[in-house]
């Protein structure tokens, strides 16, 4: 039997035990900092040596333990510099972390704290990666192409926040939780369309991103498995991330969803997601809670998936679907999908009836100009959608979206 | 046990005063009064209250620089800005959380947004003194 290579392990514990282990320090001794230095540092003993010693039988303990004692002597140290040398003993909790249910796990915790309100949107993105999803400062910083040392002092300045205000670590209480875990959808959320929709730079999609994202929903799904919102998240995430393969073409354009070759779609992807859809809707339909907006985008997302062509698709539904997303939230940007939806049902006169009156909210925002270029192609009025697509293009920062605006305006007779 | 942390929580408003204070109208600005009279009392009651008060107009101010030889008096705020510091409250809370859902709170009774920030402690002024 052969069984995984080191390196293999290794991966797989980051990705599997990270999380675990910097939640887990940071309850025990306090201190977002110590606890993410010293699992860095163990993750750098496991790479030097389980090539030499082997792989241990049970990774995770290894990783802790060896966390536990670096954080130990770290403190130490620093306690030995320190007059007060026993403040760092004290501070230090070496209860195990109390089994009470996935509501009490430390990671649950650390999600709460990297997301808090009191952060700046930008410093909860940077925390979440770092402390969560493990990814290095380097890496979070190629992301979103800032410098390493930006990004390293915006992580530095969120944790030193952290500890100066008391930001505390723990779940909100039953009566926050609610507003609370939406804060932590959305850093989820923009984490993943940073990636699937890259607004800057050569990649049009930045898979690092989107995989982060994604194992952050599975995380969160685990932790709280009867959350909708969750769920919803989750399964809009999969069967967003399962059209992947289609979304860029060869030769690097965009490729929308009515050109898109369905049979490169990732089938695993979509099965997952429709099964989590598939238990909302029942959850709903047996007196459950009504479906938030991520649910509902999942919802539009499974009819997408489900049809064999978007000739084929159920746009009623859709056009269903976003009534009810319109009035949880009656944004420009989900009433110009909605408009969208409504061209493929009633044609695109109506639909650009509908787009018309979003103009003054979404004049900077190129999908609006796209949405509206599309409409009047469709109308025959190709001096108006040429106006329209070469405002798209002056606007988009995606390279493959770019080209494909290009080509569709160039298609444009006359 | 470390000591509950103590938050600072200042007003800032508008520099210039009408007869109604920086309200609206004279009714306003006593029930703005009433209200934070009442929440005070609570912060009292509760065990958050350490000190508060409102401050007279930023023209009141006199700046001192006593650093020289002779300390240098100069009429007026430190920074000459449209909005000022027109009250504050020091608090103490478990933590942000309690400190934010009171700040919310005071900024509610006064009609003004309210900064909340935490105070220094004897740990935090070591960290940057460290080789």
């Amino acid at each position: 039997m052969t069984g995984p290579t080191v390196e293999q392990a290794i991966t797989r514990s980051h990705h599997e035990e990270w999380a675990r282990v910097v939640a887990d320090l940071a309850r025990r001794f306090g201190d977002l900092d110590v606890a993410e230095e010293a699992t860095a540092e163990a993750f750098a003993a496991a790479a030097e040596r389980w090539p030499r010693e082997g792989v241990p039988p049970n990774p995770g303990g290894w990783l802790t333990t060896t966390a536990s004692r670096k954080a130990i002597d770290w403190l130490r140290r620093e306690s030995q510099r320190d007059a007060k040398h026993q403040a760092a003993r004290i501070v230090y909790d070496d209860t195990p972390a109390e089994p009470t249910g996935p509501v009490e796990d430390d990671r649950l915790r650390l999600i709460f704290t990297c997301c808090h309100p009191a952060l700046a949107m930008e410093a909860r993105v940077a925390l979440t990666l770092r402390l969560l999803g493990g990814l290095t400062v380097p890496e979070i910083a190629r992301a979103f192409l800032v410098q390493e040392t930006t990004m390293a002092r915006r992580i530095t300045r969120a944790k030193a926040k952290i500890k100066a205000a008391h930001i505390p670590y723990r779940v909100p209480s039953a009566g926050d939780i609610r507003e609370r875990l939406t804060g932590v959808l959305g850093v989820v959320y923009l984490i993943f369309n940073e990636g699937y929709l890259a607004g800057e730079g050569d990649d049009p999609v930045r898979v690092d991103l989107t995989d982060q994202a994604i194992h952050l929903g599975r995380l969160l799904r685990t932790l709280l498995p009867d959350d909708g919102e969750v769920a919803g998240l989750l399964a809009l995430m999969l069967l967003t991330d399962a059209r992947r393969p289609a979304r860029v073409s060869p030769t690097g354009e965009l490729v929308t969803l009515d050109e898109q070759d369905r049979g490169t779609w990732d089938r695993t992807l979509i099965a997952e997601g429709n099964a989590l859809v598939r238990e909302r809707i029942e959850a709903v339909a047996a007196g459950g809670d009504p479906p938030g907006r991520y649910q509902l985008q999942a919802a539009i997302n499974a009819v997408h998936t489900q049809a064999p062509s978007a000739r084929d698709t159920n746009w009623s539904a859709i056009v269903a679907l976003y009534g009810q997303l319109v009035l949880l939230d009656p944004s420009p940007i989900v009433r110009l999908n909605r408009a969208v939806a409504i061209a493929e049902v009633d044609g695109p006169g109506p639909g650009l009836a509908e787009i018309d009156p979003l103009a003054e909210a979404l004049d900077g925002y190129h999908a609006f100009h796209a949405a509206r270029a599309d409409l009047l192609r469709r109308l025959g009025r190709g001096g108006e959608s040429r106006a329209a697509y070469d405002r798209a293009i002056g606007l988009a920062g995606n390279p493959a979206e770019r080209a494909y605006l290009n080509r569709r305006r160039d298609q444009l007779a006359g | 046990m470390s000591p509950v942390p103590r938050y600072l929580l200042s007003v800032h408003g508008p520099a210039e005063r009408t007869e109604s204070g920086t309200y609206p109208a004279q009714d306003a600005m006593l029930q703005a009064f009433a209200d934070t009279d009442a929440f005070n009392e609570r912060l009292q009651r509760d065990g958050h209250f350490v000190f508060a008060g409102g401050l007279e107009p930023a023209t009141t101010a006199t700046t001192v620089d006593g650093q020289g030889d002779k300390p240098a008096f100069t009429d007026g705020p430190y920074l000459d800005t449209r909005e000022c510091l027109g009250g504050f409250w020091v608090i103490e809370a478990a933590d942000l959380d309690v400190a934010l859902a009171l700040a919310a709170e005071g900024s509610k009774a006064c009609r003004g947004t309210v900064e909340v920030r935490p105070f220094r402690t004897e740990k935090s002024v070591r960290v940057p003194l460290k080789p």
